[in-house]
């Protein structure tokens, strides 16, 4: 390996669940009251590991335990896990914004992390003045930004509306100049955490270009985090797979993208309402989904074509109101198809108390031939109620359907158009 | 393992360690104080305050005049209710520039004081996302404050101007020079008061109720709508034991030229806004590192 530019040695982070308040007091006082006579702290001894999917009956818990590894200089690792296992508590630390409870980060160079770009754009400022504003909250220092000016203003292209305030930029715009500003850091690690879900294609594009430009011709190092495995199998040839608090997998990135997969598919065959890996305000969860198809049999193989129905049944505890339900639609590698949304075909829901049974049909499913797997989202009134990922899977197989006359050949991609051909020659039979 | 073993041993993980540029680890020294690190963000120091500046007057039509029109009515309503209404002396001194003293004064003080503590809490979502040294939000503050205290001060000046031209009684003293040391110790004891409790807000969210009228019953704990000199013996004690009590007087005296001045008093208070911001640096660098994790 080359000279190292990070190292992480036996890191470990504990968070207290639940709210601070009633009690917090008294636990601060018997800490310190440890403290005192030289004890241990009297709430470390009990934490349990970070595992998600099973309530925690602790009131501490590990995000993060005995972290190990190291990246050499100019190296690009990408980092994947579950929500919760552990990846932001992990790119918090190593940006300085949380310290570890135990253990040490040792760093080479200057980190800059762009957990979510566009950290303190100020409204009523102009692109121009969010330029320095912004370069200078991520460690830059005005010489070297006005040096860069010009290079972040074209990567942006943004040059027409540098002078007006960013609360008239739309969302697009916004996102590019962030992006823009910290991808000319003049840093030697960079973080980056799921920028690219926003922003046009072309953009996206051009931003995973750019990442591997700064490693490959910069020699900067990057760690990328992103759910999108296609992206981070284009970028990184290493990997770290994040579970439960704990690094279960540390190398070559198809590989560890294999156990990603086949730890999702782990997961998927515990029953939904067991899992407790979902965000959301949770007035209301998922209990059950299951996919069935015409003739109302359970099945997880589909052919192409072929259509299915998904039934779900979500329990309140009460009444909700101007709900709205989506399903997203991914591919095998993560790259999201479609999102199926009830506001599209129906008007708001109101949930009522108990269990609600709502189903989905696809009609004539456009899904040609791989593994596609679906989201849960849950609304009401603008505010999360219940998400969770990968809460179902189908697996549509090669087969003829409509007028096509032969089955779609396995390469052919996730989905499959209508479409019909003409010809004014002679065909051979 | 022999000695000399555990001697390369040694000496190998020193390179090892001399090689990285910064290491993280889960504490730092109380009472150490980044300064360094600071330095290497001045420039975001400024920016911060340029945008405090610019951000808070775009889409006004006074814009910065509000800076000015803020004391003088404030002036205004003290002198109807406090000086005609109530009647409560002011040593003398034609009321508005008695009452525009105090107040120039205590608004640097409390605006450095109040927005300070509010740090973290308003800052919550940036300081989850990037590091930089968190001092440098509260320093912005009180630099902020420093700038619109001398837009309000060229007022004060005016006004002093004017009666000390017209009447006798206002004359401003040798004590002017003594400005910057009495905006040192007002800005140090703002910070201070608001660092600690910024911190402290973090986890007990009570304090931000307190700090709502807080303030403002400080402000009758300091004569800035009347001069030490009219109190009773028995507050007297009580009010000169306020910090900020010998340094509105003693601005007071320099500028307009009635006023406790004592070297002793100020000295009194500078000894305890040296306690506090000892303290503010231990709370603060305590509850910087974690913060997020209970915000």
């Amino acid at each position: 390996m080359s000279t190292p530019a990070l190292r992480v040695d036996n890191v470990s982070k504990m968070y207290r669940l639940g709210e601070v308040g009633t009690g917090s007091l008294s636990h601060d006082l018997n800490r310190a009251w440890a403290r005192l006579r030289g004890r241990p702290d009297p709430y470390a001894l009990i934490g349990a590991v970070n595992d998600r999917t099973s309530e925690g009956t602790r009131d501490f818990v590990w995000a993060l335990r005995d972290i190990n590894f190291e990246v050499g200089q100019g190296d690009i690792v990408g980092i994947i896990g579950r929500n919760g296992a552990g990846k932001s508590t992990l790119l918090k630390l190593l940006s300085r914004v949380t310290a570890p409870t135990e253990g040490k980060i040792f760093i080479n160079g200057r980190i800059a992390s762009l957990l979510e770009v566009g950290t303190g754009f100020h409204p009523d400022l102009t692109g121009r003045e969010n330029i320095f504003l912004n370069g200078a909250i991520l460690g830059m220092n005005k010489q070297e930004i006005r040096a860069r000016f010009d290079e972040i203003v074209e990567f942006s292209g943004c040059a027409k509306y540098i002078d007006t305030p960013v609360k008239r930029y739309s969302s697009g715009m916004h996102v590019r100049l962030a992006f823009a500003v910290a991808a000319h850091l003049e840093t030697d690690i960079l973080i980056v955490d799921e920028v690219l879900a926003v922003g046009d294609a072309e953009f996206q594009q051009r931003c995973l270009g750019k990442m591997k430009d700064l490693s490959t011709k910069g020699h900067r190092t990057v760690l990328f985090v992103s759910h999108n495995m296609a992206s981070i199998s284009a970028l990184c040839p290493r990997s770290l797979m994040i579970t439960k608090g704990g690094i279960s997998f540390d190398g070559v990135t198809s590989e560890t993208i294999r156990r990603y997969m086949k730890e999702s598919q782990v997961l998927m065959t515990s029953r939904v309402s067991d899992r407790s890996d979902r965000s959301g305000n949770g007035k209301a969860r998922l209990v059950k989904i299951q996919i069935k198809d015409s003739q109302s049999e359970i099945r997880s193989q589909f052919a192409t074509g072929e259509q299915f129905r998904i039934e779900m049944e979500i329990e309140c505890s009460a009444p909700l109101e101007n709900c709205n339900i989506a399903l997203g639609v991914y591919n095998g590698v993560g790259t999201k198809l479609t999102d199926f949304w009830t506001d599209l075909t129906l008007p708001r829901l109101n949930l009522h108390r108990g269990i609600n049974h709502v189903s989905c049909v696809s009609t004539s499913s456009n899904f040609s031939v791989g593994d596609f797997r679906f989201n849960f989202f849950l609304e009401s009134n603008n505010e999360v109620v219940d998400a969770m990922e990968d809460v179902a899977q189908a697996e549509f197989m090669a087969a003829r359907t409509g007028n096509l006359q032969i089955a779609p050949r396995d390469d052919c991609g996730p989905v499959l158009l209508d479409h019909e051909w003409t010809f004014n020659g002679g065909m051979s039979k | 393992m022999t000695e000399t073993d555990k001697t390369v041993a040694d000496r190998q993980a020193g390179h090892h360690d001399a090689q990285w540029t910064r290491i993280i680890q889960p504490q730092r020294g109380l009472l150490s104080v980044p300064v360094a690190e600071i330095w290497a963000y001045r420039d975001l120091l400024l920016l911060l305050v340029r945008r405090d500046f610019v951000a808070l007057y775009k889409q006004t039509v006074l814009g910065p005049i509000w800076f000015i029109i803020q004391p003088v009515m404030m002036t205004i309503v003290f002198t109807i209710v406090f000086g005609n209404i109530a009647n409560i002396s002011t040593d003398g001194v034609p009321h508005t520039v008695f009452y525009l003293a105090g107040i120039t004064m205590w608004t640097f003080f409390a605006d450095a004081f109040t927005k300070t503590s509010e740090t973290f809490i308003t800052n919550a979502s940036i300081f989850g996302k990037v590091y930089f040294p968190r001092v440098i939000v509260p320093l912005s503050v009180v630099l902020s404050g420093l700038l619109k205290f001398a837009v309000q001060f060229t007022i004060l000046i005016a006004f002093v101007a004017y009666f000390a031209a017209t009447t006798e009684v206002v004359q401003p003293t040798w004590a002017v020079l003594l400005l910057p040391v009495l905006l040192l110790m007002m800005g140090t004891l703002g910070l201070s008061l608001g660092m600690i409790i910024s911190a402290l807000t973090t986890k007990y969210r009570d304090l931000r109720f307190l700090m709502q009228f807080g303030v403002q019953l400080l402000m009758y704990a300091t004569p800035v709508i009347y001069p030490v000199s009219a109190l009773p013996d028995t507050y007297r004690i009580y009010i000169m034991a306020n910090p900020i009590t010998p340094i509105v007087e003693a601005f007071r005296y320099a500028f307009v030229g009635r006023g406790d001045f004592d070297p002793m008093h100020l000295a009194y208070s500078g000894g305890v806004i040296l306690v506090l911001l000892i303290a503010a640096t231990v709370i603060f660098n305590q509850v910087e590192k974690n913060f997020m994790d209970t915000v």
